[in-house]
């Protein structure tokens, strides 16, 4: 039973350093096609109109409403202490260290992930990434680039639109239908909302950017077995890429603490 | 112009090539056949360096391809076009867009040259006037055409066909016939078909070779095919797979 067991656990080891492997073989054939081969404007422009752009509902309404609830929580629990005029400071802080970037990730991983993975994927199966390459064109050049620049345009944007509306929302719920001192809120909220956070915000926007855009084409680059292989893709790009979102954060929060340190004015 | 030289290839634990060896002579039409699973198409894409050989040469003009980096063989495919089995047409853009793709890649700025080009290819290929059709609104036999026309517009060669009547009827699979015949002749270049339709074979090639398990079984004239007494050559031929009811 146990030698089963430690082949089990060793053929998962196995498994995730190759992926793993897989992955960082991608990011450097992206890096050495961004110095050596000319950038495709026009398709990056597309793609940045595609992830950017289009994502914005899902990334208004996601920090509108984390923000709102976040703020009535928070003024909840505070209120019995005494502490109204806390909950736009803790708000703040939290929607720029954690969930902006986070919830951001999340919704495109599930969005522009997903679309990626089946999009490249299809074409996959369908033989046009071998066309690509017989007409002269490097998949990675044209495909992926181009993508993944995007990603790492869009995301930090989309990041600060999703904080600043969270923000927002949080004022309103807070101020107008808790009743909390607008001043206070306002007032501690800058009080306690620094560079740093900012920064954070948008260095974890990017990594997520990186690791979204990375994992879903390589999960459409490997994409085999026709249809099924296609309905596949997508649901292993979005669970992949927001577990490792989940997981990188962890990780990322402690990292950027160095550098960036909370609670220090 | 295209040497095959001892070429090696295993796809997971089978081994798919095992010492191939062909020439391709300048001007003619050369068909690989060969039974279903029997390797034609990893040949034929090593031609055009999409597969890299695990052992063997594939030369060029002499140019060995096989130890090239994907980067290196741009050149390469400027002088080899392939048709791929199913049409490979990029799905995001019409027939037009298909057929002026390798053109616009190529450097070719001047819109009014494209579209004299694009306009010539698809005359090529009896589909004149389709431009603004959309590849999922083609049927089997129109995407191959398309296809077919995205290859020739930058004048390759070198063409390879895989499995150009794959999926086709009787009708649609002899006209692609008189197509690969007449733009050999009209275009003068080298051509290369994987297929196992011997209608197709006969009808097109100057030279056939035969795969069988991962190496060149026979290779020879048609006519030197359709008198050979080899068993193997003659069910492959007549269609007999020697079971009985």
């Amino acid at each position: 039973m146990f030698p089963a067991i430690f082949q089990a656990v060793g053929s998962r080891a196995i498994g995730l350093l190759r992926y793993v492997g897989q992955l960082a073989f991608l990011v450097r054939e992206t890096v050495v096609s961004i110095r050596v081969a000319p950038m495709r404007w026009a398709l990056l422009f597309k793609q940045i109109a595609e992830i950017g752009f289009r994502s914005q509902l899902v990334v208004v309404v996601t920090g509108a409403f984390t923000g709102a609830v976040f703020s009535a929580q928070t003024f909840f629990q505070f209120h019995r202490l005494g502490m109204d005029s806390a909950v736009g400071a803790v708000v703040a802080v939290s929607l720029f260290r954690e969930l902006g970037p986070v919830l951001t990730a999340l919704m495109l991983s599930g969005r522009v992930g997903a679309s990626i993975a089946a999009e490249i994927g299809t074409m996959k199966v369908t033989e046009q990434i071998e066309a690509l390459r017989a007409i002269g064109v490097h998949p990675i050049d044209y495909l992926i680039v181009p993508r993944i620049v995007a990603l790492l345009i869009s995301t930090p944007l989309l990041v600060a639109e999703c904080i600043g509306l969270g923000i927002g929302a949080g004022y309103l719920v807070a101020t107008k239908v808790l009743g909390v001192s607008r001043a206070y809120y306002m007032t501690n909220m800058l009080a306690f909302t620094t560079g740093r956070d900012i920064k954070m915000a948008l260095i974890k926007g990017m990594a997520f950017a990186g690791l979204i855009g990375f994992i879903a084409c390589e999960e459409g680059l490997k994409t085999a077995n026709g249809a099924a292989g296609v309905g596949r893709a997508p649901t292993q790009a979005v669970v992949i890429a927001s577990l490792v979102i989940l997981i990188s954060n962890f990780f990322l929060s402690f990292l950027l603490n160095i550098f960036f340190p909370a609670g220090s004015y | 112009m295209i040497e095959v030289l001892d070429l090696h290839k295993t796809l997971g634990t089978q081994e798919v090539l095992c010492g191939v060896n062909l020439k391709v002579t300048s001007g003619h039409t050369h068909v690989i056949l060969g039974r279903s699973g029997s390797g034609k198409s990893v040949l034929l894409k090593h031609l055009v360096g999409l597969f890299q050989p695990d052992a063997g040469r594939v030369l060029i003009d002499g140019e060995n391809i096989a130890v090239l980096h994907e980067r290196q063989l741009g050149p390469i495919r400027k002088k080899v076009g392939i048709l791929f089995q199913s049409g490979a047409l990029f799905d995001s853009m019409n027939v037009g867009e298909n057929i002026a793709f390798p053109l616009r890649e190529s450097g070719i700025k001047d819109e009014a040259v494209i579209r004299a080009k694009v306009a010539e290819a698809l005359e090529m290929v009896d589909l004149a006037g389709e431009e603004e059709k959309t590849p999922d609104n083609l049927s089997g036999g129109m995407r191959k055409r398309v296809g077919l026309a995205r290859t020739i517009v930058s004048r390759p060669a070198c063409i390879l066909y895989d499995e150009p009547t794959t999926g086709l009827d009787p009708i649609a699979t002899d006209s692609i016939n008189h197509l690969i015949r007449r733009l050999q002749k009209r275009l003068k270049a080298t051509s290369v078909v994987v297929t196992h339709d011997m209608k197709t074979a006969f009808h097109t090639a100057d030279r056939i070779a035969f795969l069988h398990e991962g190496r060149i079984y026979f290779e020879g004239t048609p006519e030197e095919l359709r008198v050979s007494t080899d068993p193997l050559l003659v069910n492959f031929i007549e269609g007999r797979s020697g079971e009985s009811d």
